[in-house]
């Protein structure tokens, strides 16, 4: 991660430690861990989105290390990052794939309304030009207002080529145009942007099912990647999102976004768990290059507010 | 119910991994507990306590805020005590009452949520929010929505930082009919505003309905903005656009929106989803302004009216038992009701009182789960509940005499006979409802004996599957 990212992931972070002042900052000297530190930490960990299930998960096991008497203050931060850590660590992201046979690596990015795939589409764009990649971006979105323009804008400011029809075309040919035009072009990276829909929205999710078949109508396999771009401050029902999405197009990883503002996004962590679905890409602002690749041992630092200043 | 609620429950597949009941749905969690207190007929606050964990659990799970919703729960449990709910007939349901009327009171109920117009127009209307809440979907929503009520809406984009938003605004603004001031986001965010409010000055257009770029609340560049341009243009109205899948921190972003603005209201958009909406929740306790529209869909037509009621259902993801709840407060003679329990108590539980306590349980309709609000038949499952056997069972009391109902032991071959007749059914059948009738009243003794120990569970007869 180049240092700009670090600040700039840190900026986030210190914003999110700044927020709340959470009860494993306050901790001070070495104690046995008492039913009260661990209804605090209980709070926080609720603060912190990630649900009322998991969040009971973690203090009974947090509970049970205390009640041995194996539990004190100090050692209190260390377990629970080890007890947030071990869901995310197993099945490590695999690295972007650069393919060898020559084809394009085809990925599709989904999610609700509003959650971030344009920008987050012009993000990646940006940041595989500049590690020599030709990419092309397919308007798939053909339903809301002016989602093509703003896509169109994207491919200007990231150089990356653009493929579209006017609004209100199908989808299904637009995205057929656009893997045919990248194969003859020979095209790295084909990021297709799909339009915002909430995931339980039947008509919807089938529609998204056959742009995923049509896109293997054209290329064997396609899509290598479908990403789901989630809202940091989406709240439990961030799982409903994972588990319909997946079902319509089976999710390779999530893009977490927004993690600029105050939200932590522990909802993750739930979609970790249940799904195997990593968080691979956070987005931390509305520039190009806003873009960081995920680190589960900050992002986890993040939600507890425990974030170490790099500087 | 369960299945109903499982809709909802974004953890609930994870029942079967961990054995965990605490994961089962709101409804049947509560039902559960209702049960438990109605079947006993004094409860400790202990079972109180029991309930408002399962109701904190539902919350949290909707997304209210954690502080939210240990201030609830607490000022309900203040309420219950104070109201002598324990030593109601039915505290499993009034405690439920006291929570769906505290919600509604946090969301507002009863109060004004119309747009505040100005005397002399035109009427400026701000949309505030984070990034990619829905502002300027709602922004032409709300200007359709105006002009079928007579106004007459001028939308003005002023973002100028998000790629294509001003054609975004342009482009569904046209589409519904709606007039917009159209321009090439050259000038400040200000100077757009000032010119499209002139615009509309001139033009004779009433409302003037402003669309601001995204921005995070933390961002003090573009809060400053915010502030300055409500400095400068006075809008009449600030709507904070807030998505309704927004989590815990609902809380922080919309806080800090209404500390720097002083927002006046409050949309609610994506509700078409199956977020639960806690959020709303959340932005009341800290903002205290009206939550005036929801938006329930991204045509320009889909924006609703709220309602305080309906979002306390979907909160609760309980709109069954509510139902059920009401439902049974109609119709339940409550009198009726306590002389039965009694009887069961004393044991001296005949046909003919079997008959009317079916008389009730129909009456309410073929709804499953409410056998379980009768006093005495707690342990019910809804699932236990076959309504054809309630009819069956109800065809043959009513062909009985009073007497037979009260004195089932003179029932001889010939008295059965004409009762099947008169049932249209079979005499093994009649024979059948008197032996479980008489393993009902054994049933209703041994309960007894449980109730003052611990809670058993076993079936009623008739009702079996
Ligand atoms: N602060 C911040 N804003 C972001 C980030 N990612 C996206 N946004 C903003 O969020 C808003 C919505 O982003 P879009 O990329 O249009 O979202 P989308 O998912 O394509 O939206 P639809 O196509 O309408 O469903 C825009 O204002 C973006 O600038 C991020 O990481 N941080
Ligand atoms: N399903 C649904 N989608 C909605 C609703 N309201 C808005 N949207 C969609 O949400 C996405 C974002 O809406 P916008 O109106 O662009 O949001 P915004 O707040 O103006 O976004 P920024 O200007 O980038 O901050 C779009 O895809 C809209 O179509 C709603 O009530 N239901
Ligand atoms: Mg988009
Ligand atoms: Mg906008």
């Amino acid at each position: 991660m180049a240092l700009g990212g670090i600040k700039k992931l840190f900026r986030g972070l210190t914003r999110t430690r700044e927020s709340l002042t959470t009860s494993l900052q306050t901790l001070v000297g070495n104690r046995p861990v008492d039913e009260e530190t661990l209804e605090d930490l209980e709070v926080d960990l609720l603060a912190a989105d990630l649900g009322p299930t998991l969040t009971r998960e973690v203090i009974d096991a947090l509970r049970v290390q205390a009640k041995k008497g194996s539990l004190s203050t100090a050692d209190l931060r260390p377990a629970l990052k080890e007890l947030l850590m071990a869901d995310l660590r197993d099945g490590k992201q695999e690295d972007r794939v650069v393919r060898s046979d020559g084809r394009p690596h085809v990925v599709f990015v989904v999610g609700v309304n509003g959650s971030g795939k344009t920008t987050t589409i012009g993000k990646m764009a940006a940041r595989e030009k500049g590690a020599g990649r030709s990419v092309m971006m397919v308007a798939a979105d053909t339903f809301r207002a002016a989602a093509i323009d703003q896509l169109e804008r994207w491919s200007e400011r990231s150089g990356a080529d653009f493929v579209s029809q006017r609004e209100g075309a199908d989808p299904a040919s637009v995205v057929f145009d656009g893997l045919q035009a990248a194969r003859a072009r020979g095209t790295d990276l084909v990021l297709v942007d799909t339009a915002g829909r909430l995931h339980t929205k039947v008509n919807l999710m089938a529609e998204l099912e056959k742009l995923t078949r049509v896109a293997r109508k054209v290329i064997d396999d396609a899509p290598d990647e479908v990403l789901l771009v989630l809202d940091a401050t989406t709240g439990q029902n961030g799982l409903n999102q994972a588990k319909n999405f997946t079902k319509a197009a089976t999710l390779t990883g999530v893009v977490l976004t927004k993690l600029d503002g105050t939200a932590k996004g522990g909802v993750t962590l739930g979609i970790r768990r249940e799904l195997g679905v990593p968080v691979r890409m956070v987005g931390v602002g509305e520039g190009l290059d806003d873009l960081l690749d995920f680190d589960a041992e900050a992002f986890v630092d993040g939600l507890l507010g425990t974030a170490q200043d790099p500087s | 119910m369960e299945a109903g609620y499982c809709r909802y429950n974004p953890l609930f597949s994870k029942v079967d991994r961990l054995g965990d009941c605490v994961l089962e749905g709101l409804s049947d969690r509560l039902s559960g507990v209702v049960r438990n207190l109605t079947g006993k007929g004094r409860v400790s606050e202990g079972v109180l306590d029991e309930t408002l964990r399962e109701i904190r659990m539902a919350l949290l799970e909707a997304d209210v805020h954690v502080s939210v919703v240990t201030a609830l729960v607490s000022g309900v449990r203040e309420r219950a005590l104070g109201e002598a709910v324990l030593k109601s007939l039915s505290p499993g349901q009034q405690v439920i009452k006291i929570v769906r009327d505290e919600l509604e009171k946090l969301l507002g109920a009863g109060e004004n949520r119309q747009i505040d117009f100005a005397p002399k127009p035109p009427t400026i209307i701000m949309m505030v929010g984070l990034q990619g809440s829905g502002k300027t979907t709602t922004a032409a929503k709300l200007g359709l929505s105006l002009k079928k009520t007579g106004r007459y809406p001028y939308l003005v984009p002023a973002d100028v930082y998000r790629p294509a938003a001003i054609e975004q605004l342009v482009r569904v603004g046209t589409a519904a009919g709606l007039n917009v001031y159209n321009h090439d986001g050259s000038a400040t965010p200000l100077e757009i505003c000032r010119t499209g409010i002139l615009e509309a000055r001139r033009k004779g257009f009433d409302t003037v309905i402003l669309d601001t770029a995204g921005r995070l609340h933390i961002d003090e560049t573009l809060m400053g903005e915010l502030t300055e341009l409500k400095k400068e243009l006075a809008p009449k109205e600030i709507l904070f656009v807030a998505d309704s899948m927004t989590g815990q921190d609902a809380v922080r972003s919309a806080g800090e929106f209404h500390k720097a603005l002083g927002v006046s209201g409050v949309v609610l958009t994506k509700m078409d989803g199956d977020a639960r909406g806690g959020a709303a929740l959340s932005i009341r306790h800290v903002t205290g302004v009206p939550i005036k529209y929801l938006g329930v869909g991204e045509k320009t037509s889909e924006l609703e009216e709220f309602h305080p009621d309906r979002l306390v259902g979907r909160i609760l993801g309980m709109g069954d038992v509510l139902t059920l709840i009401e439902k049974a407060e109609e119709t339940i003679d409550q009198d009726e009701a306590v002389a039965l329990e009694k009887k069961m108590r004393k044991n001296q539980f005949s046909l003919e009182d079997f008959r009317s306590q079916i008389r009730m349980v129909r009456k309410m309709g073929p709804l499953s789960g409410i056998v379980s609000m009768l006093p005495g038949m707690a342990q019910v499952k809804d699932a236990d509940l076959d309504s054809d056997a309630l009819v069956r069972v109800s065809a043959i009391l009513d062909s009985m005499t009073n007497r037979e109902r009260q004195q089932p032991q003179i029932l001889n071959g010939s008295r059965k006979k004409r009762i099947a007749r008169g049932a249209g059914r079979s005499v093994p059948e009649v024979n059948r409802l008197l032996k479980q009738f008489s393993q009902m009243k054994r049933m209703m003794k041994q309960a007894r004996n449980i109730q003052k120990g611990k809670q058993g569970r076993s079936k009623l007869p008739f009702f079996g599957k």
